[in-house]
């Protein structure tokens, strides 16, 4: 307790943020090279001259659930939702989150009341769980699952956990909760663009190609 | 250098199917599971295996070693998951049997992963390797060889041509240079269902509309595009292109068949390396146009209950929805629509080359029950189609499962109810529409 907690604090939010801020960005634009690099041969079929669909139709309709899916498959999409949401409000809305970006930027945004940020971290936290007993009880998902999936979920779940904790003061040295959480916070983003948290950014690339294959056969996607 | 083995080319063909797209579908998944709520081989027998993005491992595996830096680095440690002969044969019944390319998992996945894509990808390295099943392997020869998968050989289309112009009193056309349109045949079509060729005949009369067949380019199905083997594929397109070429068309009707419209309409031009000088169209999307410009009259509806079953390679997979609807609109008298019709409709399980794959068959017919509780409910005797191979599958389906229900094309039921000469009809001609 004490020195080496305030040590760890202040490597944290130096160095180890730059670094882990570099690594997510040039993991980001490897990962976009990765993508983009094979190419595209260009389609010679006549696309349809009149198409409902798009690519970027596509971008934005595939958040909501096509019709008759959310009844047969309600965690997936409510633990989705609730977790994508928790997690967006107390990142971009937490007012210690938006000091961070003043310093490094210099640009902020107004917050929100720290009890909103703490029913959406609550919410986070209590949808991952439930994502994750979906996980392990569904056999399809099951399956599918291996060590990244598991890994992915607790990558997750850290940053929501430590930041609620050392806001609530659960553990008496508060210069160490916090240290971990920043932490926690610089390996989810060290992490998301070689796991498959990089469907952050990658998702709207995959939707995109797959409205515009659709479309130009004239259907929505 | 040693000659390359059958499994180095598939694995060949699988590194070089990936592109931008595959790329991005790949780096996306999120291991959610909502494919399989999609795909009527995973509802239809509870078994996970069939989740829709599963079957695709063999691939994702050889896009992460050859396509992205960690998994190269990985492959060069020695680590990381390899694919093997052994492993393109264990998965063989999921990308063959287990999937009839119907795109509807394509339509759900959150982050927008196009697994039927990636699937036809998948079929090329497989058949390349050697794992394609052996029906469709033996059909694709039979292609080769005698220019159809069934067999079917231009004397036995001369057969059915002499027959259909003995019942109907009109001529067929056959290598009529300039004519408008160039009709080609299924297989399936050409053997069990002549009530097509003679209902066009009727039709095109009534129409006014100039139409040959081709004796060197009569076959529209292609066994390329549902095994995977775009050599082959090109081949049998090349056929019906050089027709339509030599005889001038300007347009060639693809036939009630799902696949054939895929393989000739999207996938011709790309196989081909160029675009066509002359049109592809559905004969639905021909029929529909003849309606709009009142060439297609008819008389009275059929008043029995009936439904519309979307092929899905002419609904999901190729925007034809609104055509047959209209179509029904002039000939049924009750049409009633399962639940998620149109792009969103459950494949009838037969296609994707399933139908023509033996090993398959028991499969097939427990994933049809999706599509038999859905006419089930309807209360209907009737169910139309576009597709001779949906046709066949829902006859089959039907047989096994003791149900009542008639299977008729559409263009068939339309030219059941063509207006006769000198009867304007009630979809009497508009001349504020008509041609010129």
């Amino acid at each position: 307790m004490g020195a080496g907690a305030n040590e760890l604090l202040v490597w944290a939010s130096g160095p180890g943020l730059a670094i882990a801020l570099a690594v997510c960005f040039a993991g980001i634009a490897l990962r976009l090279v990765e993508i983009f690099a094979p190419g595209r041969r260009p389609d010679l079929a006549a696309p349809r001259a009149v198409t409902p669909g798009s690519g970027m139709r596509t971008v934005w309709t595939r958040s909501l659930p096509p019709q008759g899916m959310l009844r047969r498959s309600p965690a997936t999409y409510l633990g989705g939702y609730v977790f994508h949401a928790g997690f967006f409000v107390v990142v971009v809305f937490a007012v210690p989150h938006i000091a961070v970006v003043r310093d490094l930027a210099g640009i902020g945004w107004p917050g929100l009341p720290e009890a909103v940020i703490d029913a959406a971290a609550a919410a986070g936290i209590a949808a991952l769980a439930v994502l994750l007993a979906s996980r392990l009880l569904d056999p399809v998902k099951r399956l599918l699952s291996g060590f990244g999936d598991y890994f992915a979920w607790v990558l997750s779940m850290l940053p929501l956990v430590t930041g609620f904790a050392a806001h609530h003061g659960l553990h008496p040295d508060y210069a160490l909760l916090l240290a971990l959480h920043i932490l926690s916070a610089e390996a989810l983003l060290v992490a998301l663009p070689f796991t498959k948290l990089a469907h952050a950014f990658t998702a709207f690339v995959a939707r995109w190609y797959n409205g515009d294959i659709s479309a130009r056969k004239g259907v929505a996607s | 250098m040693s000659p390359e083995s059958g499994f180095e080319r598939g694995y060949r063909a699988l590194r070089e199917a990936i592109d931008a797209p595959a790329a991005s579908f790949f780096s996306s998944c999120v291991h959610c599971g909502l494919c399989a709520e999609a795909c009527l081989f995973y509802t239809e027998t509870h078994d996970p295996k069939y989740a829709p993005v599963r079957k695709l491992e063999p691939l994702r595996r050889i896009w992460r070693r050859e396509h992205t830096l960690l998994g190269r680095l990985a492959k060069l440690a020695g680590l990381g998951a390899p694919v093997g002969d052994a492993m393109l044969a264990e998965w063989s019944e999921l990308v063959y049997d287990s999937c009839s390319l119907c795109g509807r998992c394509s339509m759900v996945c959150p982050v927008g992963i196009d697994i039927a894509y990636l699937v036809r990808k998948l079929r090329e390295g497989m058949s390349a390797a050697g794992h394609a099943p052996p029906g469709l392997v033996a059909a694709t020869k039979r292609a080769v060889e005698t220019g159809s998968p069934m067999g079917v050989t231009w004397r036995a289309v001369q057969a059915q041509i002499r027959h259909v112009e003995a019942d109907t009193g009109l001529p067929v056309p056959v290598d009529q240079e300039g004519a408008e349109y160039l009709v080609i045949l299924s297989s399936m079509e050409a053997i069990n269902y002549p009530e097509y060729l003679a209902a066009l005949a009727r039709i095109f009369r009534q129409a006014g509309a100039s139409w040959t067949m081709c004796s060197a380019g009569f076959e529209a199905t292609n066994s390329g595009i549902q095994i995977g083997d775009n050599d082959v594929a090109r081949r049998l397109v090349s056929r019906i292109v050089d027709a339509a070429e030599r005889l001038k068309v300007k347009a060639v009707i693809s036939p009630e068949c799902g696949h054939a419209y895929t393989a000739l309409r999207w996938e011709g031009p790309n196989l081909m390396g160029r675009a066509f000088p002359f049109e592809v169209l559905h004969v639905l999307e021909v029929l529909d146009a003849l309606r709009r410009q009142g060439r297609l009259r008819t008389r009275g509806r059929k008043a029995e209950p009936l439904t519309f079953h979307d092929p899905c390679q002419l609904a999901r997979r190729g925007g034809v929805v609104d055509e047959p609807r209209a179509l029904l609109g002039m000939v049924a008298g009750d049409f009633r629509e399962t639940a998620d019709y149109g792009t969103m409709n459950w494949c009838c399980g037969g296609g994707g080359g399933v139908s023509a794959n033996d090993r398959a068959e028991e499969l097939r017919l427990k994933a049809f029950v999706r599509k038999k509780d859905q006419i089930d409910a309807l209360g209907v005797g009737t169910v139309v189609t576009a597709c001779a191979n949906c046709r066949t599958t829902l006859e089959d389906g039907i047989e096994h499962y003791g149900m009542t229900l008639e299977v008729i094309g559409l263009t068939e039921l339309v030219a059941q109810y063509l207006a006769e000469d000198g009867d304007p009809g009630p979809q009497a001609r508009n001349p504020a529409t008509a041609p010129a």
